[in-house]
């Protein structure tokens, strides 16, 4: 009887001992689960799903504060794949996604310089400096729109991004169809 | 060492339909009213132009200079005006329009005279310098710039040279071979010398005897070749091998197989393993850039099919496909053209499309000489594909995948490992175009990782801006309690004059404030 109570007994601190270890050594920071959804989302940091980036939004949805389909630019495909991830049922978005890659373009002749975009761009893809004419780096911009509103004199427009052979696709084969009858 | 020849899996024997073009020497075309190049001629980068419209150019004359190392210098392929720059359609598969320089000749073909080099005087920079600023790109189809290929001229132990020109129809680096085959063989002992090679074997086909003969007697007259079956005279060995037809030995990969028994693994470059192999194209143009200072302007296009006048000729770079089939009869049933072979060619959407360094031949198909293909059937996965494959790549795994769009899967069953030759689509009983679907899977593949890189730049991007946006906050939060503790010490030690100062500094700010509201201008915000 003693015996097996000294056992059982020692079995549970050993196991407590190696937990309580695990726990402090191999601790994970942050939510794992929110890094593999922020890598799902595709980095726009337009902040339309209310949240004021990609990053906030996917700890939102780990938490399970948010819903899996308010990403617009990544579209059905992307909450298909939220869905698939986190086991929930899939909702649709609705919004067309298949259309070109758009960046900002600043108008020179336009801009006065006031240097609000570049504190709205959330990827600092904005270069220029008070009273100088600014310009975005293209290569940078995700086309979240953010510049757009607190421009002044409205001289950023979206542009698509020119086809070249670089980015040019081909096209799924046709498939014939049979005759039957 | 004797010569001994290698296999290469699978692979096909199609029809060759040599003979049509193969019989008439090379003709000259004449020149067009109006010539366009493009400025990208190249498979790495494009070319910056320095030209201006209204600009007097001479033949050879440089008109778009190399962009970065990786780029390769356009020249004028005859002596006349630049009457435009503009946007036109290019020989791609996309029907995508590329900057070009227009061109009207002046009639006159004056070449700009540039000094040539002596190969055996001049330095080996010199020399690679020379490729590069002649615009010299691998003349097989792929036009990879030659300079980058010839590296750092050490670790190379042997030069192929790519005449094999196995792909049906197609007989330019036949005729090339068969009539100039000196200038061929110069143009190899140059590359030679700049790839630091040991030794040059010289790959062609066997249903081509008269360039073999051609070559053979090239070489030998150049002091020191020996046939295929000679005993290898050390240093100075030309061989020039003699490879069964069969479709595809002239891929690079596939020939230096043949040729070497060297298997490139996945993803590692013919340099790594000693062997660099160029096109029996390239060749001549590095001898005539290099030797006569003639830059590359021109290419040899056999034009074939469904035309009365088949054959190769010297085309200057930027002459319409047009002009080329109508100087070549086409019939009037041609329903398209095919740029590049019936296997790995592409339809052209335009046949206004100009004639590029990597053009090396068209076709105008009819439907009684390539019938549309019969309707797709499912696939029994009878294996034929993966028995024809010379990658040894299994075609329906990856058709399947593709289909299904399931990229992954496809990317594990190497997909980047095919060289698009279509041999498992030529074999196919079920009809299936699988290499359509490969490209199709490639294209999405590459955009997808574009996207993932995208996305990744912009999330470090996001990241380190709210770093830094977060550590200016703390800064200033920092720099402002450092202020006020400085400030709560002075007083707490009586520090009258810290007193003193605050209250002067408050008087001298204080008309300056009225001011400003007095009349408060948009630039004092």
């Amino acid at each position: 009887m003693l015996a097996a109570l000294l056992v059982m007994t020692g079995i549970a601190l050993a196991l407590g001992a190696a937990l309580g270890y695990a726990a402090f050594h191999f601790k994970v920071e942050g939510n794992p689960l929110a890094g593999q959804i922020d890598a799902i989302l595709p980095q726009t940091q337009c902040a339309q799903c209310g949240y004021p980036g990609c990053k906030p939004y996917a700890e939102a949805v780990a938490k399970g504060e948010a819903e899996i389909n308010l990403c617009t630019p990544g579209g059905d495909d992307g909450v298909r794949k939220l869905a698939e991830l986190l086991g929930r049922e899939f909702k649709p978005r609705g919004t067309p996604v298949e259309k070109l890659k758009t960046v900002a373009l600043i108008d020179e002749q336009t801009c006065i310089g006031c240097t609000l975009c570049i504190q709205a761009c959330p990827v600092d893809a904005i270069v220029g400096s008070a009273k100088q004419m600014h310009t975005v780096v293209s290569r940078i911009c995700t086309g979240c729109e953010l510049c757009l509103p607190p421009c002044p004199v409205d001289c950023i427009a979206l542009v698509e991004e020119p086809r070249t052979p670089q980015n040019w696709r081909w096209k799924y084969p046709a498939t014939g169809l049979k005759v039957v009858a | 060492m004797i010569s001994r020849l290698f296999g290469f899996r699978g692979g096909i024997k199609p029809d060759s339909h040599k003979a049509e073009s193969s019989a008439a020497p090379i003709r000259p075309v004449p020149l067009p009213p109006r010539l366009v190049v493009p400025l990208i001629q190249s498979s790495r980068g494009s070319a910056r132009t320095i030209v201006t419209i209204g600009d007097k150019v001479l033949k050879g004359q440089c008109i778009g200079e190399a962009e970065g190392l990786a780029g390769t210098a356009i020249h004028a392929p005859t002596s006349g005006t630049v009457t435009k720059i503009g946007r036109y359609p290019m020989a791609h598969p996309s029907g995508l329009e590329s900057l070009a320089i227009v061109i009207e000749p002046d009639g006159e073909e004056r070449w700009i005279g540039t000094e040539p080099l002596e190969p055996a005087a001049a330095s080996r920079e010199e020399l690679i310098l020379r490729v590069q600023a002649s615009g010299i790109v691998g003349m097989g189809g792929a036009t990879f710039p030659s300079h980058l290929k010839l590296g750092k001229g050490a670790g190379i132990e042997t030069l192929v040279i790519n005449g094999a020109e196995c792909e049906p129809w197609i007989t330019c680096d036949d005729r090339l071979m068969r009539e100039r085959a000196a200038d061929v063989v110069a143009g190899a002992k140059i590359l030679r010398r700049l790839s630091g090679a040991r030794r040059i074997l010289i790959g062609i086909e066997d249903n081509k005897p008269e360039a073999i003969a051609a070559m053979t007697a090239a070489a030998r007259e150049s002091g020191i070749g020996k046939d295929a079956n000679a005993v290898d005279a050390g240093d100075d060995a030309i061989d020039i091998v003699t490879v069964p037809t069969r479709y595809p030995a002239g891929g690079e990969k596939q020939l230096i197989r043949a040729l070497t028994g060297i298997e490139l693994p996945a993803g590692r470059l013919a340099a790594d393993f000693g062997v660099q192999c160029f096109n029996v194209g390239t060749a001549h143009a590095v001898y005539r850039a290099l030797v006569h200072g003639e830059a590359m302007v021109s290419r040899i296009v056999t034009v074939t099919g469904n035309v009365e006048r088949p054959g190769n000729y010297e085309v200057l770079l930027g002459t319409p496909v047009s002009r080329l089939l109508a100087l070549c009869g086409a019939r009037p049933d041609t329903n398209r053209t095919l740029m590049g072979g019936p296997m790995m060619g592409f339809t052209l959407p335009s046949v206004e499309a100009p004639i590029t360094k990597g053009s090396n031949c068209l076709i105008a198909a009819s439907p009684t000489l390539f019938p549309p293909a019969p309707p797709e059937q499912p696939c029994i996965r009878c294996g034929s594909c993966a028995r024809a494959c010379p990658v040894g790549l299994h075609p329906f795994e990856l058709y399947w995948s593709s289909r299904a769009r399931r990229f992954d899967d496809a990317g594990k069953y190497h997909l980047f490992d095919c060289i698009e030759c279509g041999c498992c689509a030529y074999v196919c009983p079920a009809h299936i175009p699988l290499i359509d679907y490969f490209r199709f899977a490639k294209s999405e593949i590459r955009a997808r990782d574009e996207e993932r890189r995208a996305a990744d730049q912009a999330r470090t991007r996001f990241a380190s801006r709210l770093a830094r946006l977060e550590r200016e906050k703390a800064e200033k939060a920092a720099r402002l309690a450092a202020r006020a503790a400085e400030t709560r010490a002075g007083l707490a030690a009586g520090d009258a004059a810290l007193v003193a100062a605050a209250v002067e500094r408050t008087r001298a700010q204080a008309p300056a404030a009225a001011n400003d509201k007095a009349a408060p201008t948009p630039e004092a915000g």
